[in-house]
């Protein structure tokens, strides 16, 4: 009998809260713009903040409700960009697609060491107490704090160098953020050749601490004056500057600073591990 | 109620038998949510809030219906001396999924701002045992409603002091070098252990 009451006591509750749930939700209802639904889907989903909103649904919120341009998503892909506009119900408007450069290519084969680094795994940390392991002043530190930070693992820590995997890189620019040394920079995703370098040192002294350094010869502004820059002793490819392989190839860097983006990728392939 | 029973109340519920460390009871969102800081202070507070509400709302059902004989006639049958005690568990994680649920929906209704803080760790803590424990604790030592919702509260307390304890080691052991064998899970639980270890030193601090 005592079952019975409890079992049918049970049930009315269940009963009661059930009808209570029911009640409140369609009482108290929160009506929300199906769009903001459909464009969060049509983000990325990364949340990596890039855009500048807390996230792919506070972004959505902010182009429906406030009429924000998607453009600033570096991550869509461009189909999904074009169905994000037309849910949006936006004009057109054209993406540039950005992507991560290091500015460094000192890997364990070219930097010099002069330190044993033993403290926290985290470049900032590093940078902090004494530079991390390197002599360099400048350059990558190779602990991997871009790496952790990519909401895409798009960067890779090969042979103590950052590097980036252009064509898994969204250009969020959440790499650029931690790197202490502020070597990593958002570069139109057309332009594949650079000076790998970052040191504002001199020629002979970069020359002591890292053998792929930038020596500011100036071969390559001699040979093409309208796309290279010498600013000190730093040489940098001037802006929107298309310079092919061909041409990287007949300058002839010394030290091989001034490299493609497909070849900087390739660097310390097959030498993992050796420090 | 003497004051010192306030005390052993609430330093007992955050220090001493510390709902995760002591007790052993929610661990799943202990080991869930404690990656950042940032998350463990969000879930934090949604344990002290949901804990308190739920240690009222079962507290308040506990003296009203299940610790009592129930004396009732429907029709032509007639109860006498019904003890629905023993139903407590279920009815106590029937009413606080329930109540968290209707909770979360009144909260986006009216308080978008406390909503956006603690919204998505709601949903998580519904069925969640720390918060029946607590409920169940407090029947067990047959609190009265007061004391029962300082108990709640303070246990939620415990519960947010131990997760944000342990997402800031975790976030420190992020950057250490950890042995491949320990790396993930493995130094999280010895962590934890460690942490459970050291709250010991609190036992004796109230009878």
């Amino acid at each position: 009998m005592t079952i019975l009451l409890a079992a049918l006591a049970l049930a009315l509750l269940g009963l009661i809260l059930g009808g209570l749930i029911g009640f409140t939700a369609k009482k108290f209802a929160v009506e929300t713009d199906p769009r903001i639904e459909e464009i969060t889907n049509l983000l990325p989903g990364a949340n990596c903040g890039g855009c500048g909103y807390a996230g792919c649904a506070d972004y959505a919120r902010a182009i429906v409700e406030d009429g924000v341009s998607p453009a600033n998503c570096a991550a869509a892909t461009e189909e999904n960009f074009q169905k994000i506009m037309a849910a949006a119900g936006q004009e057109a408007a054209k993406r540039e697609r950005k992507v991560a450069v290091v500015y460094c290519s000192g890997d364990n084969h070219h930097a010099v060491h002069v330190a044993l680094y033993n403290g926290l795994n985290d470049c900032r940390a590093a940078a902090a107490l004494s530079g991390g392991g390197k002599g360099c002043r400048f350059g990558c530190i190779g602990l991997g704090s871009c790496a952790r930070n990519c909401p895409f693992g798009a960067i890779e820590i090969r042979d103590g160098l950052a590097i980036v995997h252009s064509e898994l890189c969204k250009g969020c620019g959440k790499c650029t953020e931690v790197c202490p040394r502020k070597l990593i920079h958002l570069v139109p995703a057309d332009s594949k050749v650079h000076v790998f370098c970052n040191s504002l040192d001199k020629g002979p002294e970069k020359r002591k601490i890292c053998t792929a350094g930038c020596l500011a010869c100036r071969k390559c502004v001699k040979a093409y004056p309208e796309l290279f820059n010498a600013q000190g002793f730093l040489v940098r490819a001037r802006d929107g500057a298309n310079i092919t392989a061909e041409q990287v190839a007949e300058v002839k860097c010394p030290t091989g600073a001034l490299q493609t983006v497909e070849s900087h990728a390739n660097l310390g392939k097959g030498k993992e591990g050796a420090a | 109620m003497p004051s010192n029973e306030w005390l052993t109340i609430t330093v007992g519920a955050v220090l001493v038998n510390n709902i995760v460390l002591s007790r052993i009871m929610g661990i799943c969102p202990f080991l869930g949510v404690s990656k950042k800081i940032k998350t463990a202070l969000g879930m934090g507070g949604a344990v002290i809030f949901v804990m308190g509400i739920a240690s009222l709302v079962t507290s308040c059902l506990y003296h009203g219906l299940l610790s009592v004989k129930l004396n009732f006639t429907i029709g032509s049958l007639k109860v006498e001396n019904l003890d629905l005690s023993f139903t407590r568990i279920l009815v106590f994680i029937v009413v606080i999924a329930a109540l968290v649920q209707m909770v979360e929906i009144l909260l986006q209704k009216f308080s978008p701002i406390l909503y956006g803080a603690l919204g998505i760790y709601l949903p998580l803590i519904t069925t969640n045992c720390a918060v029946l424990g607590a409920a169940q604790l407090n029947a067990e030592s047959n609190r009265g409603i007061l004391p029962s919702t300082v108990y709640g509260l303070c246990s939620g307390l415990g519960f947010a002091l131990a997760l944000i304890l342990f997402a800031s080691l975790r976030e420190r052991l992020e950057l250490s070098r950890i042995p491949k064998a320990f790396q993930g899970t493995s130094i999280a639980l010895i962590t934890a252990g460690i942490l459970a270890l050291a709250f010991m030193g609190f036992s004796g601090l109230v009878k």
